[in-house]
């Protein structure tokens, strides 16, 4: 979706600040909110693609004046409601209508494992690669209203294949509708001046993960 | 309107950043509660998993790996041919993700940004820093990384390739810094320490304290 999140070549942000001596969690309720997205997804209701989208969906004003934790806040609250996790009445008054019977809950004991295999996007799934390292392509100009993880400034524009990266899940897909559609991810050289013209740098380049469903030859 | 924290509430800032909308912390209080007499959360993991990012997993991981490239070239050629199993020869081991590491040189400087969220190496640098999910550097580093790097780390010669690397995709990346001279001689301990995260996501160099470099 052409949404706000898609920030890449946007002007008028302001200065990159960097804080000294950051910590993890800037209070309590943010480590929690992490946590609670983190452990909901044991339940296995949703994939990363479609966490992402859900927090894509927050209204654009709200989304640029929200801090990070209130956008995972946002998203987790939809996601539990539009899986059945959570009724829209239970959210609203804070009183569970149902218990769950524990099955699928992470526990303390499981933390460790649940965080190394929690996102498994690399398929063993046999599919022929589209293009070749390389290959001149270029990216569809294309604009989905639901996810993509093709930024808007590259659309449109021609590249080169630097790496194929093997099979992985389209999120594109996956987000929409939990469809893997698997296929290679590529890594696509997009030189500086093919993305923002004869100003930018002639030496410089972006590098952007794509996946075949993204890209035609040039 | 960055994501920039600020701490002290009752400005005109606070509602947009701190405590805006509808307080979060008594809507994240409230979910935790409702979760967990559902019983679909456990407290405890919660902890665990918090005390995991504060305690456990963070840029020393990374620095470790940075350092170990530093004195051991077999180790280097590993790391930049599969990212994730060299850092897991190291105990690292994260979310699924594959992990590319980028090498800095002395004509090519590598910068990691991701413009359509947060994507970051939790594994070998833990939660990503405010600055980095902020509007100002997903915005700006791929348009002009630059002008970025001359801000946060000073000006890059025009005889220098800069390439940045947008995070789209579950493969995240590690920059390999350039090791700075005047540490002939150092141990990996003694390198690792000035290994920071901002070299590793590529906006500085590493530099030796004192030495003005």
């Amino acid at each position: 979706m052409n949404g706000v999140h898609d920030m890449g070549g946007m002007h008028g942000m302001g200065p990159v600040e960097i804080e000294q001596d950051e910590p993890a969690f800037h209070s309590g309720w943010e480590a929690r909110a992490f946590a609670l997205t983190v452990a909901s997804a044991s339940h296995r209701r949703w994939n990363i693609d479609m966490s992402r989208h859900s927090r894509e969906r927050m209204p654009p004003a709200d989304y640029l004046a929200a801090t990070y934790y209130e956008r995972w806040l946002f998203g987790l609250e939809k996601l539990l409601v539009e899986n059945g996790l959570v009724s829209a009445k239970e959210l609203e008054s804070g009183c569970p209508e149902r218990r769950a019977d524990g099955t699928g809950t992470l526990r303390a004991a499981g933390v460790a494992e649940f965080l190394r295999v929690r996102i498994r996007a690399r398929l063993e799934d046999d599919v022929r690669p589209k293009f070749r390292v390389g290959g001149r392509v270029i990216a569809r100009n294309i604009h989905p209203a639901g996810h993509t993880r093709l930024p808007r400034y590259a659309r449109g524009r021609h590249g080169v294949i630097e790496r194929d990266h093997g099979v992985f899940v389209f999120p594109d897909t996956s987000a929409m509708s939990g469809d893997k559609k698997p296929q290679h991810l590529y890594s696509v050289r997009f030189a500086a001046r093919e993305l923002w013209g004869a100003d930018a740098s002639p030496r410089d380049s972006v590098y952007v993960n794509l996946w075949d469903d993204h890209l035609d030859p040039a | 309107m960055s994501d920039h924290p600020h701490h002290h509430a009752g400005d005109d800032h606070a509602r947009e950043h701190d405590r805006p909308l509808s307080g979060p912390a008594l809507r994240v209080k409230a979910l935790e509660s409702l979760l967990v007499e559902k019983g679909l959360v456990d407290p405890k993991a919660l902890d665990e998993l918090i005390d995991t990012y504060e305690t456990k997993v963070g840029p020393r991981n990374g620095a470790r790996v940075v350092a170990r490239a530093w004195v051991d070239p077999a180790y280097k050629q590993r790391l930049l041919a599969d990212g994730g199993a060299a850092i897991a020869e190291l105990g690292f081991v994260g979310r699924g993700e594959d992990i590319v590491v980028l090498e800095n040189t002395p004509k090519v400087r590598n910068l990691v940004v991701c413009t359509l969220c947060s994507c970051y190496p939790w594994p070998v640098l833990g939660l990503p820093p405010v600055w980095y999910k902020s509007a100002p550097y997903r915005s700006r580093a791929v348009i002009n990384p630059r002008g970025v790097l001359k801000e946060l780390g000073g000006e890059i010669p025009d005889a220098v390739e800069v390439r940045v690397w947008d995070s789209t995709a579950e493969l995240r990346y590690l920059v390999l810094p350039e090791r700075p001279a005047g540490t002939e001689g150092w141990s990996e301990e003694q390198l690792a320490a000035i290994v920071t995260r901002d070299a590793m996501i590529g906006v500085v160099p590493v530099t030796v304290p004192g030495s003005g470099r």
